[in-house]
């Protein structure tokens, strides 16, 4: 595309995150397809949006002109790239200044990892949370030494390969806490190309084509010299085998069990009466056996809301108790409703997803992408 | 057989869109239009923007990797 239009510029993915995590102002205008928007926006503390499709914006900018902001940002929004640019130039041919488009669109914006730290391990380790903003997914890096774990990866594994690479760290270990079926894992991928070991909960894999290593409650994991070990826990209830982990008895990678504003959904495997036993269990009893102190990281974030200081997304497991909605429904019978009746739509594609993180589907790169679009919804409170 | 072909073969979003536009444009109500386009996410706009520009999708096929639309003007 032209870069040659010099009004208009170009904002990465990596800058809108950067932007988002410091909460500034920003105005969008999605020029998608309506229900495009409706489904799948981006959102932030003090983002403003509107959405007119750009097919109404052929014949001139002047109906939308009316509606922007004179003295701010003004970020042009579309599925790749391609509309938006159209759109952006027509604004700045109309008078605004500070245009810019989204480089790659919504497709590249799905796809952006951004590293946060979130704390110092005792020995002089340090834990990474990767922030997948566009679809709410989170993965984590633990670092000991010269070694690394990586937790709940996703596709875009090459990230996870240069942040270790720069550092001079050998992936040891890809763990999943759980089966996915939101997001196509790339734990396998990852471990395969680095060498590293791939564990999975059994009771996710009984359907899987390929071998791994069962994570196994109670048998720890070490990573580097100084041994940072990852303890994990059996927490059923949003898949079979979801199992947890605590890492350097600090922090808690709840997988889809436990999130900062919601719980996990247990129906994406099509069993939710048969889970959602377990998932209480898990949430209002082995949860509540552990330290109150320890810092919950879950698989995914809901909304931007849950995005903290410098994007991390994170909380005490004792104030989850106090605050968030799904560990404080006093009754079984309304739990039993909230997880299994009112539930949001199911993320897209997420039967196949299942089946790609078994190993029985294959497809090809714009087909994953493809499968991948929109939110995560594994929350039982994703509206 | 309808009254303009719009080839947009090779074309990017939002050219297919553009030139149906601009073609249909000339049109006049009744008169239909065949627009033929290899963009990928084409279905899913030539469905809105009919919707949205209250004309009618008369038919839509995918052959070969290229999309054939039959829209009447209305």
């Amino acid at each position: 595309m032209s870069n040659q239009q010099g009004k208009v510029q170009k904002m990465s993915a990596h800058d809108l995150t950067e932007l988002l995590f410091a909460q500034e102002e920003l105005f969008i205008l999605d020029v998608r397809n309506q229900e495009d928007y409706q489904d799948w926006r981006i959102e932030g503390h003090r983002v403003d949006s509107i959405n007119v499709p750009y097919f109404e914006l052929i014949d001139g900018v002047e109906a939308v002109v009316g509606k922007l902001p004179a003295s701010q940002k003004i970020l042009v929004v579309c599925a790749k790239e391609g509309s938006s640019i159209f759109v952006a130039e027509q604004l700045a041919d109309a008078g605004l200044h500070d245009v810019y488009y989204l480089e790659g669109g919504m497709k590249q914006w799905s796809e952006h990892l951004a590293p946060v730290k979130v704390g110092d391990l005792r020995d002089g380790g340090e834990i990474y949370q990767f922030v997948r903003i566009g679809k709410g997914c989170l993965s984590y890096m633990i670092v000991s030494g010269q070694e690394a774990a990586v937790v709940d990866s996703v596709r875009m594994t090459d990230v996870y390969e240069a942040f270790a690479k720069e550092r001079g760290l050998s992936i040891k270990h890809t763990i999943d806490t759980h089966l996915h079926a939101d997001h196509i894992s790339g734990g396998r991928k990852l471990a395969e190309s680095t060498g590293a070991t791939y564990w999975l909960p059994e009771k996710d894999a009984e359907e899987v084509v390929f071998a791994y290593k069962k994570l196994e409650e109670g048998k720890s994991i070490q990573v580097g010299s100084t041994s940072i070990s990852i303890l994990p826990i059996y927490s059923p209830g949003h898949t079979i085998g979801s199992t947890s982990l605590i890492v350097d008895d600090t922090y808690f990678l709840t997988g889809d069990i436990l999130f900062v504003a919601s719980i996990g959904r247990p129906d994406l495997a099509g069993k939710a009466q048969d889970w959602v036993g377990d998932l209480r269990d898990t949430l209002y009893n082995r949860y509540q056996e552990l330290s109150k102190d320890l810092l919950v990281l879950p698989a995914h974030f809901g909304s931007y809301v849950e995005l903290g200081t410098n994007g991390v997304v994170s909380a005490r497991l004792g104030d989850l108790y106090r605050n968030n909605p799904g560990l404080n429904i006093a009754d079984e019978g309304d739990f039993r409703r909230t997880v299994t009746e009112e539930l949001p739509p199911q993320p897209n594609a997420y039967q196949e997803i299942r089946q790609v993180n078994m190993g029985r589907l294959k497809p090809d790169e714009e087909e994953q992408r493809e499968m991948e679009t929109g939110p995560n919804r594994c929350a039982v409170h994703d509206k | 057989m309808a009254d303009v072909v719009v080839d947009t073969k090779g074309l990017a979003c939002p050219m297919p869109i553009v030139k149906a536009k601009k073609a249909l444009d000339t049109l006049q109500p009744g008169q239909t239009m065949e627009v033929l386009s290899t963009d990928k996410g084409s279905l899913h706009d030539f469905t809105a923007w009919v919707k949205q520009s209250k004309n009618e999708l008369v038919s839509h096929e995918l052959e070969n990797g290229v999309y054939k639309f039959l829209v009447k003007k209305l």
